[in-house]
């Protein structure tokens, strides 16, 4: 679906990504890893508009999205989470979710006051989604609390949900499990696993090597921001330019 | 009882004043020092086409609407600004509505004011006495309450609290943060300017003096004394603050303290801003949400 080619991108003097191309066409489940500071979170803000390439391009569904605004990219069908999670903490968790669907008719100030019939059945569907959503991830009981007072595992769940509420056509995740507890990686590899059954498509940053072999079908590894593999995961679990990459 | 009744009108309109205030600070985190513009902006262009001879009903249009385009054109610069920035620009944009007021005298009589601005006339009803214009005064502030009472409950109100707590998390949701802080502040101008259309016609005589930054920092004070973010908040924050301030001019002190009164009404508010901060930093109403009972 996504197809970065030759993207390059200079922060100062480090070349943060450089000179990377990847191919995503038909991958249900991608997967990108490499050392801290490899280049991975710039890439993803590269394809979500938080940051413009010096060079190359970015394609999506056979379009140039480089260059494009961060708001058009969910239009699109691109949704990401953060590494550090970003839930918006003085909303409630059902908000949170709430605030995810695209082209809400109640956002709108005219069709809001024009269409409100429309508006009343439009919230009602999406709660009922958001809470479909929120019991597979065991935070329902919170829907009522201010997200900002969820831990911080739980706030990465949240954030997953609130991604699948936008019903994008690829859902970017930086580091999903990072520093949340055993059990919580658990719900989101479950979560994920469900949501690529009912057809949804994945480019996944994971630290966590279990998780990254257990869910990908193929990865990009990147180091020192150049793609230095890609493959299956048995093929770059041996592949002796990543063993380097991550001891040396 | 003309005390209780003047009370209750200078409440209603600093209602209205604070609602306005708080769709933009409360709702959408956009700190705006520079209120007071648009109730000024309001109150001249109401009361010059009054004097004019233009009726009420539209001169009270045309103050709403001035302030709202006037919202519209400073938000086009200020609002790509980052949250220190915008603050700073709005400032300035107040000051330079009142330097505009004071030396333009062919227009605005510049610091002599004008005086003997009508009580207004609508569809036939006069607006007269106290109680006539507490009619009017409360009515709109009903209004208003409702409007934005209805506006941030909805799913635009959902966005603008999305973009305050995070606008690149809104932005990656696909949520325009330009054009929503754009009506916020268009919509916060609006009622703002509303609040000086009714101010003008009560008070009957107004001055480029009565719209300082210290007219902001009460509005400001009033939003968040009553709790920003909160529909319930501004109303609350007005009964207090302006029954504080307004009985103080009416107690009977004796004359050679009158020169005081103004910095000693100055020291009371920051005192009630310091014990605000450390007793209850989110107001006397607090943001619909629960705190958290367990975690994971
Ligand atoms: N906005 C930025 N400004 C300056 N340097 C940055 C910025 N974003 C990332 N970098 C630098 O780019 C490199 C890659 O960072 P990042 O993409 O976050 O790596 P990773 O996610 O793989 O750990 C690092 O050296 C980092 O310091
Ligand atoms: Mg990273």
């Amino acid at each position: 679906m996504i197809e970065i080619r030759n993207v390059t991108k200079t922060f100062g003097g480090t070349r943060a990504v450089a000179d990377c191309s990847l191919n995503l066409e038909g991958l249900k489940i991608a997967g990108l890893i490499g050392p801290n500071g490899s280049g991975k979170t710039t890439l993803f803000n590269l394809i979500t508009g938080l940051v413009r390439p010096d060079s190359g391009e970015i394609t999506f569904q056979g379009k140039r999205i480089d260059g494009k605004l961060p708001h058009h990219m969910a239009a699109l069908g691109l949704i990401r989470t953060f590494q550090l999670s970003r839930v918006f903490p003085r909303l409630t968790v059902m908000d949170n979710m709430l605030i995810a669907p695209q082209r809400q008719t109640g956002e709108r100030l005219l069709s809001l006051l024009f269409q409100f019939p429309k508006v009343r059945m439009e919230e009602a569907n999406h709660r009922e989604k958001a809470v479909e959503l929120l019991d597979m991830l065991g935070i329902i009981h919170l829907h009522d609390q201010f997200a900002g007072n969820l831990s911080y595992g739980q706030q990465k769940l949240l954030e997953l949900g609130r991604a699948v509420m936008a019903e994008p056509k690829m859902i970017l995740l930086d580091e999903p499990t990072a520093g949340i507890n055993p059990r919580l990686i658990q719900t989101m590899k479950d979560m994920i696993l469900k949501m690529k059954a009912c057809g949804q498509i994945f480019f996944i940053i994971e630290h966590n090597m279990d998780v990254v072999v257990e869910l990908c079908e193929k990865i990009f590894v990147l180091d020192h921001g150049e793609k230095i593999a890609e493959g299956s995961p048995l093929e770059i679990q041996n592949d002796p330019l990543v063993i380097e990459a991550y001891l040396g | 009882m003309d005390l209780l009744l003047h009370l209750s009108i200078v409440i209603a309109i600093y209602s209205i004043f604070a609602l306005s205030l708080n769709i933009e600070v409360g709702y959408t985190g956009l700190f705006n020092f520079g209120h007071v513009a648009f109730f000024a902006i309001g109150a001249y262009t109401s009361a010059l086409l009054t004097l004019q001879g233009v009726p009420f009903s539209l001169s009270m249009i045309a103050g709403i609407g001035f302030a709202g385009a006037a919202g519209f054109l400073i938000g086009i610069p200020s609002l790509k600004l980052q949250g220190d920035y915008f603050g700073i620009a709005t400032l300035g944009f107040a000051e330079i509505v009142r330097m505009i007021l004071q030396n333009q005298v062919a227009w605005t009589k510049g610091p002599m004011g004008l005086p003997g601005i009508t009580r207004p006339e609508l569809f036939s009803w006069r607006f007269d006495t106290l109680p006539e214009y507490l009619v009017l005064a409360l009515g709109a502030a009903i209004l208003t309450f409702l409007v934005i009472g209805f506006l941030t409950l909805s799913p635009f109100g959902r966005v603008l609290k999305a973009i305050r707590d995070d606008e690149t998390a809104a932005a990656i949701l696909g949520k325009n943060a330009f054009a929503c802080k754009m009506k916020s502040f268009v919509i916060g101008s609006l009622f703002a300017g509303l609040a000086g259309v009714l101010w003008a016609h009560y008070i009957t005589f107004i001055s480029p003096g009565d719209f300082t930054l210290t007219e902001t920092i009460l509005v400001l004070l009033i939003v968040v004394l009553g709790g920003k973010g909160t529909l319930l908040g501004p109303v609350v924050g007005a009964v207090v603050l302006i029954f504080f301030q307004e009985s103080l001019r009416f107690l009977r002190l004796p004359p050679e303290w009158s020169s005081i009164l103004g910095p000693l009404q100055q020291m009371v508010f920051g005192l009630i801003l310091v014990l605000l901060m450390i007793f209850r930093p989110e107001g006397l109403i607090r943001e619909k949400g629960k705190e958290k009972i367990d975690r994971d």
